[in-house]
């Protein structure tokens, strides 16, 4: 029973949150905290915070950590499929048509029209952690870490790796 | 089995989803590097294509593109293994070091840390809308991309219509509406095989003088 409703908690925000991980996590919120009162606000609130301050996708990490919570390894599992499946089985699916028509000038004009509006997408987003920057530590170190940054990726090249690292490794120096 | 293929698939997801902060769509330029730069698995047309088509069906972006890209590389294994390495680390992470993150959340070091990813992360999204935009360029010639991408932000960013709607509108545009791009698309196409054919003498002469 745990694990229906573990299913269900975690397949609606997979299924009708729109916009990428993030955008499903007030919709997941719903279903833990409102209808299964599986964790309060604030602790739903705590998790989320704390799983902010750590890299990766934050709804699979939200889905693992409450479905092992609540239901232990097989809990985790439940809860990270019932977040992941469904869309994906739609996006092999779509994108297994759309290959298949891949030669169509149709859907070549399809790739090159939705170009545009994907780069404004992307440059939107962006925009938005220069803000989240900008109000978290000020104009000059923003200025000072978009440029150096700008400069190590995409002058000298180097791989995003060593970039987030020593920016990690400045934040915990000089932003503490 | 090939193995080398999924060490590389694992490796390459592995590295984006560990690297992202901010959540999953701060992952989408290390997908692209990984996927596009380093293994070469795809075109950045075929990138473009899945990362539009993600936009527009719900739930977790970076998963999509790492089942579907894993399953295109090494099929229903590879999909698995994609989404492990994206997924898994990130969870055992977060499972074993909640307890430890909640006694150092309001230590400034970890506030600082994530502080300094931000404008970072910032970089490596504009970079990609920089080369999607000017691919877009060279495929619709710079007033159509330029008018695409102009009303595309006033209806994303100012008059908030949903990307899923933007998208998928122009997806059943192109496909389902009149044809009559069709003699400009072959214009342009030639045009690229010119431009293809230029960039090849020189990179001969290149050789040329190298040689």
């Amino acid at each position: 029973m745990v694990y229906w409703h573990l299913f269900l908690a975690f397949f609606i925000p997979g299924t009708v949150g729109y916009g990428g991980g993030p955008a499903s996590i007030p919709l997941i919120q719903k279903e833990v905290v409102d209808r299964y009162g599986w964790l309060t606000m604030e602790e739903f609130g705590e998790l989320l915070a704390l799983g902010n301050t750590l890299p990766g996708p934050i709804a699979t990490k939200m889905a693992g950590y409450i479905g092992y919570e609540v239901g232990g390894l097989f809990g985790a599992f439940v809860a990270l499929f019932a977040t992941v499946a469904p869309s994906l089985i739609a996006m092999i699916f779509l994108l297994g048509l759309l290959n298949k028509f891949k030669n169509s000038p149709k859907v070549k004009r399809m790739t090159a029209l939705i170009r545009p509006t994907i780069a404004v997408l992307l440059g939107v987003l962006a925009y938005q952690f220069f803000v989240t920057s900008w109000e978290g530590v000020g104009m000059v170190q923003t200025v000072f870490l978009t440029g150096a940054s700008f400069l190590l990726l995409e002058k000298w090249k180097i791989h995003p790796a060593y970039v987030i690292l020593g920016a990690l490794v400045y934040g915990a120096l000089f932003l503490s | 089995m090939d193995l080398k293929t999924h060490r590389d698939l694992f490796v390459g997801f592995f590295r984006a989803g560990m690297l992202g902060y901010g959540g999953g769509p701060a992952s989408i330029p290390l997908i692209h590097k990984e996927v596009v730069q380093i293994y070469k698995w795809m075109t950045d047309e075929e990138f473009n294509d899945i990362l539009a088509l993600g936009n527009t069906l719900p739930g977790p972006i970076v998963t999509k593109m790492a089942g579907y890209i894993g399953y295109r590389v090494a099929g229903v294994l590879g999909l698995i293994n994609a989404i492990v390495a994206t997924v898994l680390p990130t969870v055992i992470l977060m499972i074993a070091l909640i307890g430890f993150l909640a006694s150092f959340r309001d230590s400034p070091v970890v506030q600082g840390m994530t502080k300094a990813i931000a404008p970072v992360v910032g970089v490596m999204l504009l970079a990609l809308a920089y080369s999607f935009f000017k691919h877009s360029q060279q495929g619709l010639g710079w007033s159509v991309s330029i008018v695409l991408g102009v009303v595309s932000l006033i209806a994303y960013h100012f008059l908030h219509v949903h990307p899923a709607l933007l998208i998928g509108g122009l997806i059943v545009y192109a496909l389902f509406g009149k044809e009559y791009v069709s003699a400009e698309k072959t214009g342009s196409a030639g045009e690229k095989g010119d431009q293809g054919t230029v960039g090849r003498q020189g990179e001969d002469k290149q050789k040329d003088i190298s040689v």
